[in-house]
């Protein structure tokens, strides 16, 4: 006779999917980037990968640590919230202000709020945008690719050039497709995201609702006011974001209506303030502001669940 | 005749790994134990109460205990012997039933009044089904003769039988289709001249190809099936394809309302062991009184089907399947997806039970729960379209409206999307714990009612007296 089985709920089967697999994937996906980066920016590139990344892991930590929680650096989101700030710095930055803007992304955004999952809005856009006010100069100087040293020439951005329109010249439609042109940090290369981004979908990490959404809008908006295409797909943080920041799990809606109405959004604002803001690139504010929005985007867009009627669905809203 | 060829879209649902297998190894009856504990009540509704009295002889097949309520279903012996006890045991669900204890003579001597039921009418034939203590053997153990009661004025016009056997291990069905097809077509036949209904639809998940292509064989053959109005329909393979209103929407496209009935879209289900133990009553009148159990699990020596008396411990049955190999850790009654966990082996094996399963420390282990990430995998397999993380929130903080809103009781507990969660959140826990709440409101608010109407039924009566 045997007693004293352990009782519990069913399902008694899990699939296999765990958390930080998730989030490792997402770290493998953001790999080609890393590369490329480093390639095009060279070690100081790295560097800055390097201090936002253990800034992040540590902040992660510490305050787990101080607010006497479980210690949860191991489900590895604090190093993809660092790759991902990295990303969206340009490499000339001052080290410290890397350090401040991974210390500003975990635990502002994404610690007081209760940690993983609770945030509302994505920590290293964040971070990036804390930063851009903090320090504006610093956020907003480039340097062209494949100048190593401290002292490199510094230049235009493409949305830059496009939004000023003096006779710098504009890069090739293959530079901006390599990442041969002044951007942040893991921006540059489309080619590199756009690889991180199909490993992503194949693993199902991310569905492709929102990317497509995002894209799709920014072509239609492209088209509308007869800017080019390619540019305004190839140049600034549009890929990077649409596949790695406004897919973000914890600041965008769960459900596939809601999704749509996400990506579409971000699509829109990202134009609209390339198009008239005073700013060259919007796509970080874009998203930030659908991050905020999206809890009313799910509660409007709640799917209805099986046999319900539809009338009733209207009544129980109004 | 119009069938699908092909089953109709459904949503959600996921990739459980199959596990059958036992898919091979035919049911070896299992000889009468010295003692079996017949709980006396093994299904949805009224308990039964004995209408042995202690020390009384009975013989197999006799009814040991009735209810007079409608929705509730005979019990019968399945050894001949003594009953040696009337006491109460708690079942596996929590709930506390009378049992009662036969200790067998292993003669098995078979009540002498057993005959095959003869009716002439619908009503007979529901009576007849009632007497065999019939319930929804898929698991849910509806009384049969309720579910085959349509109302006048439903216009019923497929009957479904549900054999996709969705959850991993089980192959009880499986079985029951290989070995006793002749028997389920029989049932379906008769149910559905008895109850006038067009066609019926056999469904069976595409990785039983060897049932599939038996049945089809057979009713080719068969001269009551000159007008094709039975069919088999080969669901995908993904789970819950057997769930009722899954199954419903697979073969027919049509879907069950909220809070209503397979009957008010024009179907009944039953599931195919159901059918197949009718075709052998209506020939033997042999009540039900023995079940087919999958025996698997990483702690068991001898994985196999068993045809099991009901009452059986289960610790009993798993002795004659060679033991445990390792110290179990969990066992369960029932599939891995919605069986429930036994507290001890000394639980009997009862109607609708398919499987008993055993694992051991390393497959009974579950990862602790960590934060939810909103990733909305619970959503995107949930098969009826709820949110269960939302779900899992408002049942936190008791917000009974909104999980109404969110029409918490649609959900049917299948476990999809625990099992799909990254951060392994206890989500069909939550749902449960949600839908009790509920209930309690909803019981909360009817006393209330009655009270308030008793109260100015009362004042206006002192008025009146006044
Ligand atoms: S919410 Fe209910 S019906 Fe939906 S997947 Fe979870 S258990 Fe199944
Ligand atoms: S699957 Fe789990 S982690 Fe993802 S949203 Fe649902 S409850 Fe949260």
């Amino acid at each position: 006779m045997k007693e004293n089985l352990l009782v519990s709920s069913s399902p008694h089967l899990r699939g296999g999917r765990k958390t930080n697999m998730i989030m490792l994937d997402v770290i493998i996906a953001l790999m080609p980037a890393v590369i490329a980066s480093c390639i095009i920016f060279g070690w100081r590139a790295a560097i800055i990968l390097g201090i936002t990344t253990g800034v992040c892991v540590v902040s992660e930590w510490l305050s787990r640590l101080i607010m006497k929680r479980d210690n949860t650096i191991w489900d590895l989101s604090a190093v993809v919230t660092g790759i991902l700030l990295a990303f969206n710095l340009p490499v000339s930055i001052h080290p410290v202000m890397a350090g401040i803007g991974g210390v500003v992304a975990i635990v502002v955004a994404k610690q007081m709020f209760g940690g993983l999952g609770q945030n509302f809005v994505n920590p290293a856009l964040t971070a990036r945008i804390v930063l851009m006010v903090s320090f504006p100069s610093q956020m907003s100087t480039w340097t062209k690719p494949f100048e190593y040293g401290y002292d490199a020439m510094t230049t235009a951005s493409p949305l830059g050039i496009l939004a000023e329109s003096g006779d710098t010249p504009m890069p090739s439609y293959l530079d901006l497709f390599l990442g041969n042109h002044a951007g942040s940090l893991g921006e540059t290369c489309a080619l590199a995201i756009i690889l991180g981004g199909a490993y992503l979908l194949v693993r199902r990490v991310i569905s492709p609702i929102i990317p497509g959404c995002f894209l799709a809008t920014v072509v239609i908006f492209s088209l509308i006011f007869q800017r080019d295409i390619l540019v305004d797909l190839l140049s600034g943080g549009v890929l990077l974001g649409a596949f790695f920041m406004a897919t973000d799990y914890a600041t965008s809606p769960i459900n596939w209506r809601g999704k749509i109405v996400f990506g579409i959004g971000c699509g829109i604002i990202t134009m609209l303030i390339r198009i008239f803001g005073a700013m060259p690139e919007g796509v970080s504010f874009s998203i930030i502001l659908m991050n905020i929005v999206t809890p009313h985007i799910e509660r409007l867009t709640r799917p209805r669940a099986f046999g319900k009627a539809r009338k009733e669905r209207k009544n129980n809203e109004a | 005749m119009e069938f699908p060829s092909n089953p109709f879209r459904t949503f959600g649902g996921v990739r459980a790994p199959h596990r059958k297998n036992t898919a091979k190894s035919p049911a070896v009856m299992m000889p009468p134990p010295e003692q079996v504990i017949i709980p006396l009540c093994q299904h949805i509704g009224a308990p039964c109460n004995p209408i042995v009295k202690l020390k009384d002889p009975v013989f197999v097949g006799q009814k040991i205990a009735d209810s007079p309520a409608f929705v509730s279903a005979p019990i019968h012996s399945s050894v001949s012997g003594t009953v040696t006890a009337i006491s109460e045991i708690t079942l596996v669900n929590g709930q506390s039933v009378k049992a009662v204890t036969i200790t067998s003579d292993g003669t098995m001597t078979t009540d002498p009044n057993i005959q095959p039921p003869s009716f002439e009418s619908r009503e007979g034939f529901l009576k007849a089904v009632r007497e065999s203590g019939l319930v929804g053997l898929g698991g849910a153990g509806f009384p049969t003769h309720v579910k085959l009661n349509i109302p006048p004025g439903k216009n019923v016009d497929t009957l479904l039988i549900n054999a996709a056997e969705c959850e991993p291990y089980i192959t009880t069905d499986h079985r029951e289709l290989l070995e006793n097809s002749e028997a389920i077509l029989d049932g379906i036949f008769v149910v559905l001249e008895q109850l006038s209904i067009a066609r019926a639809i056999i469904g069976i998940e595409s990785n039983k190809p060897d049932a599939i292509k038996l049945l089809r064989d057979m009713l080719a053959k068969d001269p009551r099936n000159s007008d094709r109005k039975v069919a088999v329909l080969a669901l995908r393979a993904r789970y819950p394809q057997g769930a009722e209103k899954v199954l419903i929407q697979a073969a027919t496209q049509r879907i069950v309302p909220e809070g209503k009935l397979p009957l008010d879209v024009g179907c009944v289900v039953m599931n195919v062991t159901s059918v197949g133990f009718l075709g052998n009553f209506l020939k033997t009148g042999m009540p039900l009184i023995t079940k087919r159990v999958t025996v698997d699990g990483s702690a068991v020596n001898t994985p196999q089907n068993v045809i099991v008396p009901i009452g059986t411990k289960v610790c009993d049955l798993i002795s004659f399947c060679g033991g445990y190999k390792t110290e179990p850790k969990k066992m369960t009654l029932g599939g891995p997806m919605m069986g429930s966990a036994l507290f001890s082996d000394e639980h009997p094996i009862i109607k609708q039970n398919n499987a008993v399963l055993a694992f051991n420390e390393k497959d009974s282990r579950i990862s602790k729960p960590t934060a939810c990430i909103h990733c909305g995998f619970c959503l995107e397999v949930c098969p009826m379209h709820l949110m269960p993380v939302m779900l899992e929130k408002y049942t936190e903080v008791n917000n009974v409206d909104e999980l109404k809103n969110l029409s918490i009781m649609t959900c049917m507990e299948c476990g999809c999307c625990s099992f799909n969660c990254p951060a392994t959140r206890p989500l069909v826990h939550s749902i449960r714990l949600g839908k009790a709440m509920i209930r309690k409101a909803d019981a909360a608010a009817k006393a209330k009612a009655e009270e308030e109407a008793k109260k100015a039924a009362e004042a206006q009566a002192e008025k009146s007296a006044d």
